[in-house]
């Protein structure tokens, strides 16, 4: 099976591993380092590959399943391949009332795709985020590092266009 | 539309533009009008750092805590604990001497900007802060605990961090004291439930976060099992001012009847006319911070009701804007301040679609450790959207009313579906006609003799 060849090929490149031994210093115990383990990894590689809880948890000295859990709680931690950009729609109340839906719509029309899903070309996934802490702007949304506010539906086609 | 990057922060807002100063608002007044960060050089011209060189050099560490008690500081986090007494259950063994400083930054509670601001414009505030915080609770090291998503303030604390360490304002020997304090930023990576702070300790620890069960509490058994002590960005804030200016000082701050102290960041968004966050002492009315701040509401949309402080508290009507603003003022009328960033409800929504987009939220962010919030969260969802839908059936009003029950204080394993019910339970109180409306037509109608 492929995916089983995938996954006893991972292994963690010199640069993670070494990233991932400089966050293990800023704590009493490596196991603390497993979230930012799994960021590296999830910033070299775009999301985190089947068999990198092995790799991580090989190199924390903790089960591979404590990772494995750990990647599947939190929710900016991708078990699957995302596409070059993430768009993180917030969906908080105060973006509600600020019109967040119509937003969604809007990026869902231009992108073809539902909450969760990427696009076909990889370019885009879209995902809801809790509140942005950009409420005096409101509705808005993040690509990426980058924070919008006062996004306007039919300005949603542009602010894609920075994003090849 | 606004883009905000390191030329322009998101943070930028109307506590950049009032008119401020030291006396009246400690936590905002060294803000820039350009909203760009101030960095060391420019806070100890603005006399930065000055009450962190009067704690390690002229106080004791118990006349810190002493200072903090006596201020009636308060937690700013939504809860609202006083923080002297927070400090004062860190134990008195000598021998405890690996102890931890956390703050929480994890701010994610809908509807809340006022620790981003924070951070970004003021990162030497909160190092400050923390430093003499540190140096009252014995704590060596200190973590930030930030939501991933706020990459700006991450690079503007782990920036302030690197020149406060070549200042020897952290590291060995702070300023000569002997202390010795390192501080790190960690960043999260989603769920709101991290900023429960035992939670967040799991968090911290690498671990799913799950609540853990009190007590033991963090100040016994914190992070690695040694004695923590958890504050909010806002709160750590506010103990510099506390130092240097005094207890009186500080307790001069807030308006007549007010039984909270100092100032607080406080704001109003949603169809306002100037949504915003401004530092305003404890005491306002309400109405003040909604007219004459956030200047009413925009043309063409009416005040239908108010929530005084995050997605976790109570809705209010118009008539409640005459609640002073702070913990028991606000309870005067029936809910919790909570952040005191207030929210809008304008008369074009309606309270069923907007507790069913609160309640997705809550619902989603269930850690899924307890039975009542795992399961009662999103069976409150089911039925609001039915409700909303215009397909609900005559008992799902009761049903709500008893979820309120079932899920609220004391019944679940830590705070998060308490907060989940409790706007719930107010707007079915206000606005049950709305609910009702989605009951379906052929649920109405009595049943027919067969």
């Amino acid at each position: 099976m492929s995916t089983l060849i995938q996954t006893d090929r991972f292994a963690l490149s010199a640069a993670e591993r070494s990233a991932i031994e400089h966050e293990m210093h800023h704590y009493e115990d490596p196991r603390a380092a497993s979230i930012e383990a799994l960021k590296i990894v999830q910033k070299a590689r775009g999301w985190v590959p089947d068999g990198a809880a092995d790799a991580i948890g090989e190199l924390l000295g903790i089960p591979a399943s404590d990772v494995e859990g750990v990647a599947t709680f939190y929710s900016q931690i991708f078990r699957q391949p995302v596409g070059r950009h993430i768009i993180r729609v917030c969906d908080s109340m105060t973006c509600f009332i600020g019109g967040h839906e119509s937003i969604l719509e809007a990026l869902q029309h231009q992108l073809g795709i539902a909450p969760g899903q990427t696009t076909a070309d990889g370019r885009f996934t879209l995902i809801p985020v809790c509140c942005l802490g950009n409420c005096d702007k409101a509705p808005a949304l993040m690509i990426d590092d980058d924070t919008f506010g006062d996004v306007r539906s039919e300005g949603v086609a542009a602010l894609l266009e920075a994003y090849p | 539309m606004t883009r905000s990057t390191t030329k322009m922060l998101a943070s930028l807002g109307p506590a950049n533009r009032v008119a401020r100063n030291e006396e009246t608002h400690p936590l905002t007044w060294r803000l820039r009008d350009d909203g760009q960060p101030v960095w060391l050089d420019e806070y100890q011209q603005k006399n930065g750092y000055a009450a962190a060189r009067k704690a390690l050099a002229e106080m004791a560490q118990a006349d810190i805590v002493q200072t903090v008690k006596d201020s009636g500081l308060k937690g700013r986090g939504g809860a609202g604990f006083p923080t002297g007494v927070k400090w004062g259950l860190m134990p008195a063994d000598e021998a405890q001497n690996i102890r931890y400083l956390l703050c929480n930054a994890d701010e994610m509670e809908p509807n809340t900007w006022k620790d981003r601001l924070l951070m970004e414009q003021l990162p030497h505030l909160l190092v400050e802060g923390m430093l003499i915080s540190a140096r009252a609770l014995k704590a060596y090291r200190g973590y930030i605990f930030l939501r991933g998503e706020y990459v700006d303030a991450a690079h503007n604390l782990n920036r302030a961090i690197e020149e406060a360490k070549a200042a020897g304002l952290l590291g060995k020997n702070i300023l000569g004291s002997g202390f010795d304090f390192e501080l790190f930023v960690h960043t999260g990576a989603g769920r709101y439930i991290c900023g429960e702070e035992t939670a967040l300790i799991n968090s911290l620890e690498g671990r799913r976060a799950n609540p853990r069960a009190k007590p033991p509490f963090p100040a016994a058994v914190g992070v690695w099992g040694k004695p923590t002590c958890v504050n909010n960005v806002e709160t750590l804030c506010n103990v510099p001012a506390i130092i240097g200016n005094g207890v009186d000082w500080y307790k001069s701050l807030a308006r007549p009847g007010s039984e909270d102290m100092g100032s607080k960041l406080m704001g109003f968004s949603g169809k306002v006319k100037h949504p915003g966050i401004w530092e305003l002492p404890f005491g306002i009315s309400a109405r003040e911070l909604f007219e004459d701040y956030a200047g009413g509401m925009r043309d063409g949309y009416r005040l239908k009701c108010w929530q005084p402080g995050g997605a976790g508290t109570g809705f209010l009507l118009p008539e409640h804007l005459e609640a002073q603003m702070y913990a028991g003022g606000i309870a005067k009328v029936g809910t919790r301040m909570g952040t005191g960033l207030a929210l809008a409800v304008d008369d074009t929504i309606n309270m069923v679609s907007l507790l069913r987009n609160m309640e997705e939220f809550f619902a989603r962010e269930s850690c899924g450790w307890c039975t009542p919030c795992r399961d009662g969260l999103p069976w409150s969802v089911k039925i609001l959207r039915a409700l909303e839908r215009g397909q609900g059936s005559r008992q799902d009003i009761d049903t709500l009313l008893q979820l309120v029950d079932f899920l609220g204080p004391g019944r679940t394993f830590c705070a998060h579906a308490p907060g989940a019910v409790e706007p719930l339970g107010s707007a079915v109180k206000y606005f049950r006609h709305e609910f009702e409306a989605g009951v379906a037509q052929e649920a109405k109608a009595p049943m027919q003799p067969a």
